[in-house]
Protein backbone atom coordinates (compact mmCIF):
# COMPACT_ATOMS: atom_id res chain seq x y z
CA UNK A 1 0.00 0.00 0.00
CA UNK A 2 0.96 3.22 -1.06
CA UNK A 3 0.92 5.80 1.74
CA UNK A 4 -0.40 9.78 0.40
CA UNK A 5 0.26 11.99 3.47
CA UNK A 6 -2.42 14.74 3.80
CA UNK A 7 -1.14 17.71 5.01
CA UNK A 8 -2.04 19.40 7.94
CA UNK A 9 -3.32 22.22 6.95
CA UNK A 10 -5.53 20.98 3.14
CA UNK A 11 -6.38 24.10 1.92
CA UNK A 12 -5.73 25.93 -1.85
CA UNK A 13 -2.38 26.71 -0.86
CA UNK A 14 -1.53 23.21 -0.38
CA UNK A 15 -3.98 20.86 -2.62
CA UNK A 16 -1.40 20.58 -5.30
CA UNK A 17 1.27 18.96 -2.87
CA UNK A 18 -1.57 16.21 -2.49
CA UNK A 19 -3.26 16.28 -5.71
CA UNK A 20 1.52 15.54 -6.70
CA UNK A 21 1.52 12.62 -4.27
CA UNK A 22 -1.66 11.09 -6.02
CA UNK A 23 0.01 11.17 -9.02
CA UNK A 24 3.03 9.26 -8.04
CA UNK A 25 0.82 6.21 -6.91
CA UNK A 26 1.94 3.43 -8.75
CA UNK A 27 -0.15 1.55 -11.34
CA UNK A 28 -2.23 -0.96 -9.80
CA UNK A 29 -0.82 -0.47 -6.04
CA UNK A 30 -3.14 0.69 -3.51
CA UNK A 31 -3.22 4.26 -1.85
CA UNK A 32 -4.08 4.97 1.91
CA UNK A 33 -4.43 8.50 2.42
CA UNK A 34 -3.31 9.59 6.46
CA UNK A 35 -5.59 12.02 7.26
CA UNK A 36 -4.86 11.54 10.81
CA UNK A 37 -3.19 14.67 11.63
CA UNK A 38 -5.33 17.17 8.83
CA UNK A 39 -6.38 19.89 11.71
CA UNK A 40 -8.17 22.45 8.90
CA UNK A 41 -9.46 21.46 5.79
CA UNK A 42 -11.34 24.31 3.57
CA UNK A 43 -13.49 23.40 -0.19
CA UNK A 44 -10.67 23.07 -2.04
CA UNK A 45 -8.82 20.40 0.15
CA UNK A 46 -12.01 18.21 0.87
CA UNK A 47 -12.47 18.30 -2.95
CA UNK A 48 -9.29 17.60 -3.95
CA UNK A 49 -9.37 14.39 -1.50
CA UNK A 50 -12.09 13.13 -3.51
CA UNK A 51 -10.70 13.88 -6.80
CA UNK A 52 -7.25 12.26 -5.31
CA UNK A 53 -9.16 8.92 -4.37
CA UNK A 54 -10.88 8.76 -7.60
CA UNK A 55 -7.91 9.52 -9.52
CA UNK A 56 -5.88 6.65 -7.48
CA UNK A 57 -9.08 4.17 -8.05
CA UNK A 58 -8.66 5.22 -12.00
CA UNK A 59 -5.08 3.89 -12.09
CA UNK A 60 -5.99 0.67 -11.59
CA UNK A 61 -5.67 0.28 -7.21
CA UNK A 62 -8.73 -1.01 -5.20
CA UNK A 63 -10.66 2.02 -3.45
CA UNK A 64 -7.62 3.59 -0.92
CA UNK A 65 -7.94 3.83 2.23
CA UNK A 66 -8.36 6.38 3.78
CA UNK A 67 -7.66 7.33 7.36
CA UNK A 68 -9.49 10.00 8.86
CA UNK A 69 -8.66 13.11 10.95
CA UNK A 70 -8.41 12.79 14.95
CA UNK A 71 -9.75 15.79 15.14
CA UNK A 72 -13.18 15.91 15.93
CA UNK A 73 -14.16 19.10 14.77
CA UNK A 74 -12.17 18.19 11.56
CA UNK A 75 -14.46 15.23 11.73
CA UNK A 76 -17.43 17.29 12.47
CA UNK A 77 -16.80 19.97 9.92
CA UNK A 78 -16.78 17.61 6.72
CA UNK A 79 -19.89 15.74 8.12
CA UNK A 80 -21.88 19.16 7.55
CA UNK A 81 -20.19 19.78 4.02
CA UNK A 82 -21.28 16.45 3.01
CA UNK A 83 -18.22 14.98 2.46
CA UNK A 84 -18.60 11.88 3.97
CA UNK A 85 -21.78 11.18 1.71
CA UNK A 86 -19.81 11.57 -1.63
CA UNK A 87 -16.34 9.71 0.04
CA UNK A 88 -18.37 6.98 0.23
CA UNK A 89 -18.13 5.98 -3.64
CA UNK A 90 -14.60 6.53 -3.31
CA UNK A 91 -12.87 5.44 -0.39
CA UNK A 92 -12.92 2.84 2.43
CA UNK A 93 -13.33 4.18 5.68
CA UNK A 94 -13.83 3.77 9.20
CA UNK A 95 -17.81 4.21 10.14
CA UNK A 96 -16.77 6.53 13.25
CA UNK A 97 -18.01 9.85 10.73
CA UNK A 98 -20.21 12.21 12.93
CA UNK A 99 -23.62 12.18 11.87
CA UNK A 100 -25.17 15.37 10.40
CA UNK A 101 -27.62 17.45 12.68
CA UNK A 102 -30.73 18.41 11.46
CA UNK A 103 -31.07 22.14 12.43
CA UNK A 104 -30.32 24.88 9.87
CA UNK A 105 -27.00 24.72 8.16
CA UNK A 106 -24.11 27.16 8.44
CA UNK A 107 -22.38 26.19 5.30
CA UNK A 108 -22.85 28.04 2.36
CA UNK A 109 -22.66 25.29 -0.48
CA UNK A 110 -22.12 21.82 0.55
CA UNK A 111 -20.03 19.45 -1.76
CA UNK A 112 -22.05 18.73 -4.85
CA UNK A 113 -21.81 16.59 -7.25
CA UNK A 114 -22.25 17.71 -11.06
CA UNK A 115 -22.90 15.83 -13.17
CA UNK A 116 -25.69 17.17 -15.69
CA UNK A 117 -27.23 20.36 -16.30
CA UNK A 118 -29.61 19.63 -13.58
CA UNK A 119 -27.53 19.93 -11.30
CA UNK A 120 -26.52 23.32 -12.28
CA UNK A 121 -29.54 24.33 -11.74
CA UNK A 122 -29.76 22.99 -8.20
CA UNK A 123 -26.40 24.66 -7.19
CA UNK A 124 -27.83 28.21 -8.87
CA UNK A 125 -30.75 27.22 -6.72
CA UNK A 126 -29.50 26.12 -3.70
CA UNK A 127 -26.72 29.56 -3.63
CA UNK A 128 -29.14 31.97 -4.74
CA UNK A 129 -31.38 31.34 -1.01
CA UNK A 130 -28.39 31.12 0.88
CA UNK A 131 -25.41 33.76 -0.14
CA UNK A 132 -27.13 36.86 0.32
CA UNK A 133 -26.89 37.04 3.86
CA UNK A 134 -23.35 35.89 3.89
CA UNK A 135 -22.30 37.83 1.22
CA UNK A 136 -23.75 40.95 2.53
CA UNK A 137 -22.86 40.74 6.36
CA UNK A 138 -19.71 38.41 6.18
CA UNK A 139 -17.75 40.78 2.87
CA UNK A 140 -20.21 43.64 2.47
CA UNK A 141 -20.66 42.96 -0.81
CA UNK A 142 -24.21 44.41 -1.94
CA UNK A 143 -27.84 42.91 -2.84
CA UNK A 144 -27.28 42.55 -6.34
CA UNK A 145 -24.18 40.53 -6.16
CA UNK A 146 -26.46 37.44 -5.21
CA UNK A 147 -26.69 37.08 -8.91
CA UNK A 148 -23.34 37.90 -9.80
CA UNK A 149 -21.99 34.96 -7.51
CA UNK A 150 -24.57 32.41 -8.60
CA UNK A 151 -23.73 33.61 -12.29
CA UNK A 152 -20.14 32.45 -11.61
CA UNK A 153 -21.10 29.21 -10.00
CA UNK A 154 -22.96 28.48 -12.87
CA UNK A 155 -20.16 28.84 -15.95
CA UNK A 156 -17.79 27.48 -13.52
CA UNK A 157 -20.15 24.46 -13.13
CA UNK A 158 -20.99 24.33 -16.87
CA UNK A 159 -16.94 24.15 -17.74
CA UNK A 160 -17.79 20.37 -16.13
CA UNK A 161 -20.72 19.45 -18.16
CA UNK A 162 -19.79 21.07 -21.26
CA UNK A 163 -15.97 20.10 -21.63
CA UNK A 164 -14.55 17.82 -18.92
CA UNK A 165 -17.38 14.90 -20.14
CA UNK A 166 -16.53 13.43 -16.78
CA UNK A 167 -18.16 14.30 -13.26
CA UNK A 168 -16.61 16.53 -10.78
CA UNK A 169 -17.54 18.14 -7.35
CA UNK A 170 -18.72 22.06 -6.35
CA UNK A 171 -18.49 23.36 -2.87
CA UNK A 172 -18.26 26.78 -0.97
CA UNK A 173 -17.66 28.33 2.39
CA UNK A 174 -17.04 31.55 4.18
CA UNK A 175 -14.17 31.61 6.56
CA UNK A 176 -12.92 34.64 8.90
CA UNK A 177 -9.17 35.18 7.75
CA UNK A 178 -8.09 36.81 10.40
CA UNK A 179 -4.52 35.85 10.54
CA UNK A 180 -4.09 35.50 6.67
CA UNK A 181 -5.42 38.72 5.76
CA UNK A 182 -7.80 40.31 8.53
CA UNK A 183 -11.17 39.92 6.49
CA UNK A 184 -13.78 37.30 5.90
CA UNK A 185 -13.49 35.25 2.34
CA UNK A 186 -15.80 32.89 0.80
CA UNK A 187 -14.25 29.98 -0.45
CA UNK A 188 -15.01 28.22 -4.13
CA UNK A 189 -13.72 24.97 -5.10
CA UNK A 190 -14.70 22.79 -8.55
CA UNK A 191 -12.88 20.20 -9.26
CA UNK A 192 -13.43 16.88 -11.92
CA UNK A 193 -11.52 14.24 -13.49
CA UNK A 194 -12.07 14.64 -17.06
CA UNK A 195 -10.22 15.79 -19.77
CA UNK A 196 -8.56 19.14 -18.44
CA UNK A 197 -7.54 21.97 -21.03
CA UNK A 198 -4.94 20.27 -23.01
CA UNK A 199 -7.53 17.56 -23.93
CA UNK A 200 -10.74 19.72 -24.25
CA UNK A 201 -8.75 21.89 -26.34
CA UNK A 202 -6.41 19.61 -28.20
CA UNK A 203 -8.13 18.36 -31.74
CA UNK A 204 -8.99 22.28 -32.28
CA UNK A 205 -5.76 24.28 -31.34
CA UNK A 206 -2.92 22.07 -30.64
CA UNK A 207 -1.11 22.37 -34.71
CA UNK A 208 -1.29 26.11 -34.32
CA UNK A 209 0.69 25.78 -31.70
CA UNK A 210 3.12 23.04 -32.82
CA UNK A 211 5.79 21.77 -30.28
CA UNK A 212 5.00 24.33 -27.54
CA UNK A 213 1.35 22.59 -26.70
CA UNK A 214 0.96 21.49 -23.53
CA UNK A 215 -1.18 21.96 -20.12
CA UNK A 216 0.31 25.66 -19.69
CA UNK A 217 -0.50 27.17 -23.17
CA UNK A 218 -3.50 25.21 -23.12
CA UNK A 219 -4.31 27.08 -19.52
CA UNK A 220 -3.01 30.26 -21.16
CA UNK A 221 -5.68 29.83 -24.46
CA UNK A 222 -8.89 29.44 -22.66
CA UNK A 223 -7.98 31.49 -19.28
CA UNK A 224 -6.43 34.71 -21.26
CA UNK A 225 -7.53 33.94 -24.72
CA UNK A 226 -10.68 32.64 -23.85
CA UNK A 227 -10.46 29.97 -26.82
CA UNK A 228 -12.92 26.91 -26.57
CA UNK A 229 -13.06 23.39 -28.89
CA UNK A 230 -16.09 24.89 -30.12
CA UNK A 231 -15.56 27.28 -33.56
CA UNK A 232 -18.90 28.99 -32.33
CA UNK A 233 -17.68 32.43 -31.32
CA UNK A 234 -20.04 33.21 -28.48
CA UNK A 235 -18.54 30.30 -26.37
CA UNK A 236 -15.28 30.83 -24.20
CA UNK A 237 -17.17 33.58 -22.57
CA UNK A 238 -17.66 31.80 -19.45
CA UNK A 239 -14.19 31.59 -17.86
CA UNK A 240 -13.50 35.33 -19.16
CA UNK A 241 -15.97 36.84 -17.35
CA UNK A 242 -15.97 34.69 -14.26
CA UNK A 243 -12.32 36.34 -14.50
CA UNK A 244 -12.88 39.66 -14.84
CA UNK A 245 -15.94 39.57 -11.59
CA UNK A 246 -13.11 38.08 -9.36
CA UNK A 247 -10.86 40.95 -10.28
CA UNK A 248 -13.80 43.66 -9.48
CA UNK A 249 -14.48 42.04 -5.60
CA UNK A 250 -10.13 41.51 -5.68
CA UNK A 251 -10.59 38.65 -5.09
CA UNK A 252 -8.14 35.15 -7.17
CA UNK A 253 -9.08 32.42 -9.34
CA UNK A 254 -6.55 29.67 -10.01
CA UNK A 255 -7.07 26.79 -12.47
CA UNK A 256 -4.82 23.75 -12.60
CA UNK A 257 -4.95 21.31 -15.12
CA UNK A 258 -2.52 18.65 -16.13
CA UNK A 259 1.04 19.56 -14.98
CA UNK A 260 0.21 23.43 -14.85
CA UNK A 261 -1.34 25.81 -12.64
CA UNK A 262 -2.15 28.78 -13.92
CA UNK A 263 -4.18 32.06 -11.77
CA UNK A 264 -5.01 35.47 -11.52
CA UNK A 265 -4.05 37.22 -8.28
CA UNK A 266 -4.59 40.28 -6.41
CA UNK A 267 -2.23 41.68 -4.50
CA UNK A 268 -3.01 40.62 -0.89
CA UNK A 269 -2.00 36.89 -2.68
CA UNK A 270 1.71 35.53 -3.53
CA UNK A 271 0.77 32.76 -5.35
CA UNK A 272 2.56 33.40 -9.14
CA UNK A 273 0.43 33.72 -12.26
CA UNK A 274 2.10 30.18 -13.80
CA UNK A 275 3.36 27.06 -12.66
CA UNK A 276 4.36 24.54 -14.42
CA UNK A 277 6.01 21.34 -13.88
CA UNK A 278 3.80 19.57 -11.61
CA UNK A 279 2.69 16.51 -11.45
CA UNK A 280 0.37 14.86 -14.19
CA UNK A 281 -2.96 15.31 -12.92
CA UNK A 282 -6.23 14.51 -14.57
CA UNK A 283 -8.91 17.05 -15.57
CA UNK A 284 -9.64 20.77 -14.06
CA UNK A 285 -9.23 21.82 -10.47
CA UNK A 286 -11.05 25.30 -10.15
CA UNK A 287 -10.24 27.80 -6.81
CA UNK A 288 -11.97 31.10 -6.21
CA UNK A 289 -11.45 33.06 -3.28
CA UNK A 290 -13.51 36.64 -2.67
CA UNK A 291 -12.19 38.68 0.20
CA UNK A 292 -14.87 40.62 2.05
CA UNK A 293 -14.41 44.51 0.91
CA UNK A 294 -11.63 47.01 2.67
CA UNK A 295 -12.19 50.59 3.52
CA UNK A 296 -10.31 51.33 0.50
CA UNK A 297 -12.27 49.02 -1.99
CA UNK A 298 -13.66 51.50 -4.63
CA UNK B 1 -52.26 45.55 -36.32
CA UNK B 2 -51.52 48.92 -36.97
CA UNK B 3 -52.40 50.54 -40.86
CA UNK B 4 -48.41 50.41 -41.04
CA UNK B 5 -47.36 47.46 -39.07
CA UNK B 6 -48.36 44.56 -41.14
CA UNK B 7 -48.27 42.17 -38.11
CA UNK B 8 -49.65 41.54 -34.54
CA UNK B 9 -46.95 41.84 -31.91
CA UNK B 10 -46.60 39.28 -29.69
CA UNK B 11 -45.24 38.96 -25.83
CA UNK B 12 -43.62 36.24 -25.01
CA UNK B 13 -42.72 35.57 -21.29
CA UNK B 14 -39.92 33.89 -21.07
CA UNK B 15 -40.00 33.13 -17.24
CA UNK B 16 -43.54 31.17 -18.41
CA UNK B 17 -41.66 29.92 -21.13
CA UNK B 18 -39.14 28.32 -18.79
CA UNK B 19 -41.34 26.89 -16.21
CA UNK B 20 -43.44 25.51 -18.59
CA UNK B 21 -41.38 23.97 -21.47
CA UNK B 22 -37.83 23.62 -19.98
CA UNK B 23 -37.60 23.21 -16.42
CA UNK B 24 -40.59 23.36 -14.33
CA UNK B 25 -38.95 23.00 -10.76
CA UNK B 26 -36.05 26.19 -11.87
CA UNK B 27 -36.99 29.45 -12.13
CA UNK B 28 -33.27 30.06 -13.37
CA UNK B 29 -31.87 31.33 -16.84
CA UNK B 30 -28.58 29.09 -16.16
CA UNK B 31 -26.83 26.63 -18.64
CA UNK B 32 -26.10 26.71 -22.46
CA UNK B 33 -28.83 23.42 -22.30
CA UNK B 34 -31.37 25.44 -20.80
CA UNK B 35 -30.84 28.58 -22.85
CA UNK B 36 -31.18 26.47 -26.45
CA UNK B 37 -34.22 24.91 -25.58
CA UNK B 38 -35.83 28.34 -24.24
CA UNK B 39 -34.58 30.01 -27.58
CA UNK B 40 -36.03 26.80 -29.65
CA UNK B 41 -39.27 27.37 -27.88
CA UNK B 42 -39.23 31.66 -28.58
CA UNK B 43 -38.14 30.51 -32.34
CA UNK B 44 -41.33 27.49 -32.70
CA UNK B 45 -43.47 31.23 -31.86
CA UNK B 46 -42.21 33.27 -33.97
CA UNK B 47 -42.49 30.48 -36.99
CA UNK B 48 -46.09 30.31 -36.14
CA UNK B 49 -46.46 34.49 -36.40
CA UNK B 50 -45.78 33.99 -40.48
CA UNK B 51 -43.13 35.89 -42.29
CA UNK B 52 -42.85 38.84 -40.46
CA UNK B 53 -42.67 39.35 -36.50
CA UNK B 54 -42.44 41.45 -33.60
CA UNK B 55 -41.81 40.09 -30.29
CA UNK B 56 -41.43 41.64 -27.38
CA UNK B 57 -39.75 39.18 -25.14
CA UNK B 58 -40.44 39.72 -21.77
CA UNK B 59 -37.01 38.90 -19.02
CA UNK B 60 -39.06 40.42 -15.93
CA UNK B 61 -39.91 37.26 -14.48
CA UNK B 62 -36.13 35.59 -14.27
CA UNK B 63 -34.38 35.87 -11.51
CA UNK B 64 -30.54 34.68 -12.84
CA UNK B 65 -29.37 34.48 -16.28
CA UNK B 66 -25.95 33.84 -16.86
CA UNK B 67 -23.24 33.90 -19.60
CA UNK B 68 -24.45 30.75 -21.29
CA UNK B 69 -28.01 31.58 -21.23
CA UNK B 70 -27.81 35.38 -22.44
CA UNK B 71 -25.40 33.74 -25.92
CA UNK B 72 -28.19 31.78 -26.35
CA UNK B 73 -31.69 33.46 -25.42
CA UNK B 74 -30.49 36.99 -26.72
CA UNK B 75 -27.17 36.67 -29.26
CA UNK B 76 -28.05 33.74 -30.82
CA UNK B 77 -31.62 34.54 -31.42
CA UNK B 78 -30.82 37.86 -32.93
CA UNK B 79 -27.85 35.79 -34.81
CA UNK B 80 -30.44 33.60 -36.40
CA UNK B 81 -32.94 35.91 -38.02
CA UNK B 82 -30.46 37.92 -39.38
CA UNK B 83 -29.22 35.25 -41.85
CA UNK B 84 -30.60 35.03 -45.74
CA UNK B 85 -33.65 33.42 -46.05
CA UNK B 86 -34.99 33.53 -42.51
CA UNK B 87 -38.54 35.25 -41.76
CA UNK B 88 -38.00 38.92 -41.02
CA UNK B 89 -38.36 39.18 -36.98
CA UNK B 90 -37.93 42.18 -34.83
CA UNK B 91 -37.41 42.41 -30.93
CA UNK B 92 -38.17 44.25 -28.16
CA UNK B 93 -36.42 42.83 -24.70
CA UNK B 94 -38.40 43.96 -21.55
CA UNK B 95 -37.37 43.61 -18.09
CA UNK B 96 -33.35 43.75 -18.72
CA UNK B 97 -32.85 45.11 -15.45
CA UNK B 98 -29.81 45.16 -13.42
CA UNK B 99 -29.04 41.76 -12.58
CA UNK B 100 -29.11 41.10 -16.59
CA UNK B 101 -28.15 43.99 -18.31
CA UNK B 102 -24.25 43.11 -17.72
CA UNK B 103 -24.68 39.22 -19.25
CA UNK B 104 -26.69 40.80 -22.36
CA UNK B 105 -24.86 43.63 -23.10
CA UNK B 106 -21.53 41.09 -22.91
CA UNK B 107 -22.54 39.00 -25.52
CA UNK B 108 -23.88 41.22 -27.75
CA UNK B 109 -21.08 43.23 -27.94
CA UNK B 110 -19.08 40.24 -28.06
CA UNK B 111 -21.10 38.80 -31.42
CA UNK B 112 -21.09 42.66 -32.82
CA UNK B 113 -25.02 42.81 -32.41
CA UNK B 114 -27.27 45.25 -30.83
CA UNK B 115 -30.88 45.22 -28.88
CA UNK B 116 -33.53 47.80 -28.20
CA UNK B 117 -33.99 47.03 -24.56
CA UNK B 118 -36.53 48.21 -21.96
CA UNK B 119 -34.05 48.87 -18.77
CA UNK B 120 -36.37 50.13 -16.42
CA UNK B 121 -40.19 50.97 -16.62
CA UNK B 122 -40.60 52.63 -19.62
CA UNK B 123 -37.36 53.76 -20.46
CA UNK B 124 -35.70 52.29 -23.76
CA UNK B 125 -31.65 51.97 -24.80
CA UNK B 126 -30.11 50.49 -27.70
CA UNK B 127 -27.95 47.96 -25.94
CA UNK B 128 -24.77 45.87 -27.79
CA UNK B 129 -22.44 47.25 -30.57
CA UNK B 130 -22.99 50.37 -32.75
CA UNK B 131 -21.70 53.31 -34.12
CA UNK B 132 -22.61 56.82 -33.30
CA UNK B 133 -24.62 57.69 -36.11
CA UNK B 134 -27.09 54.42 -35.26
CA UNK B 135 -27.26 55.46 -31.67
CA UNK B 136 -28.25 59.15 -32.80
CA UNK B 137 -30.39 58.31 -35.43
CA UNK B 138 -32.15 55.50 -33.05
CA UNK B 139 -32.84 57.61 -29.85
CA UNK B 140 -34.03 60.60 -32.03
CA UNK B 141 -36.65 58.16 -32.97
CA UNK B 142 -36.78 56.51 -29.80
CA UNK B 143 -38.08 60.01 -28.52
CA UNK B 144 -40.39 60.58 -30.84
CA UNK B 145 -42.10 57.62 -31.58
CA UNK B 146 -42.50 58.05 -35.26
CA UNK B 147 -40.48 60.12 -38.16
CA UNK B 148 -40.45 60.67 -41.75
CA UNK B 149 -37.09 59.59 -43.83
CA UNK B 150 -35.49 63.44 -43.63
CA UNK B 151 -36.41 63.76 -40.02
CA UNK B 152 -34.61 60.60 -39.44
CA UNK B 153 -31.36 61.49 -41.67
CA UNK B 154 -31.44 65.04 -39.75
CA UNK B 155 -27.64 65.58 -37.43
CA UNK B 156 -26.11 62.48 -39.37
CA UNK B 157 -23.64 64.01 -42.04
CA UNK B 158 -24.99 62.96 -45.44
CA UNK B 159 -21.87 61.06 -46.26
CA UNK B 160 -22.92 58.27 -44.10
CA UNK B 161 -26.18 58.70 -43.82
CA UNK B 162 -27.79 56.32 -46.25
CA UNK B 163 -25.14 53.46 -44.25
CA UNK B 164 -26.09 54.74 -40.73
CA UNK B 165 -29.90 54.37 -41.54
CA UNK B 166 -29.81 51.36 -43.84
CA UNK B 167 -27.80 49.45 -41.03
CA UNK B 168 -30.78 50.26 -38.35
CA UNK B 169 -32.58 49.00 -41.14
CA UNK B 170 -30.79 45.65 -41.81
CA UNK B 171 -30.14 45.29 -37.96
CA UNK B 172 -34.00 45.16 -36.99
CA UNK B 173 -33.67 48.06 -34.46
CA UNK B 174 -36.24 49.96 -36.57
CA UNK B 175 -39.38 49.47 -38.45
CA UNK B 176 -39.93 51.65 -41.88
CA UNK B 177 -43.47 51.68 -42.84
CA UNK B 178 -43.53 49.70 -46.82
CA UNK B 179 -47.02 51.63 -46.90
CA UNK B 180 -45.91 55.38 -45.62
CA UNK B 181 -42.06 55.25 -45.54
CA UNK B 182 -42.17 56.17 -42.11
CA UNK B 183 -40.39 55.05 -39.04
CA UNK B 184 -41.08 53.44 -35.94
CA UNK B 185 -39.65 53.11 -33.42
CA UNK B 186 -40.28 49.55 -31.87
CA UNK B 187 -40.81 50.33 -28.48
CA UNK B 188 -43.86 52.44 -29.56
CA UNK B 189 -44.79 49.22 -31.80
CA UNK B 190 -44.99 47.48 -28.63
CA UNK B 191 -46.33 49.95 -26.07
CA UNK B 192 -49.73 48.13 -25.93
CA UNK B 193 -47.96 45.31 -24.43
CA UNK B 194 -46.56 46.83 -21.75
Amino acid sequence: MQVITIPGSLDHQTVDELLDGVASVEEGRRALFDGRHVRWVDPNGMLALLVGGAAAVQRGGAPPRLELPESADVLGYLSRMGFFREAQGVFEFEDRTPKRGSGPSDVLLEITPVRANVDVHEVVNRVQTRSGAILASKLGYPATAVVQFSVILSEVCQNIVEHAESPGWVAAQAYNWSKRLGRWVVVISVMDLGRGFRGSLGAEHAARYGDRWSDATALEAAFLHGLTRFPDSGRGQGIQQIRRQVQRWNGAITIRSGTARIGQVPEWDDAPPLTDGLAPFPGAQISIVLPARSAGDA
Amino acid sequence: MTSELPVDPIAIDVGDLLQRTVASLYSHLVTRQTGRAVRMAIEARIHDAGDMSLSLIDLSEVTIMDFSCADEVVAKLLQGYQRPGRAEAFFVFRGVREPHRHQIEVVLERQGLAAVAETEPGRFELLGAATAEEVSSWQALEERGLLTEDEMAQGIAESRREEALDRLLRRRLAFRSPVTGRWHALSRLVSHLL
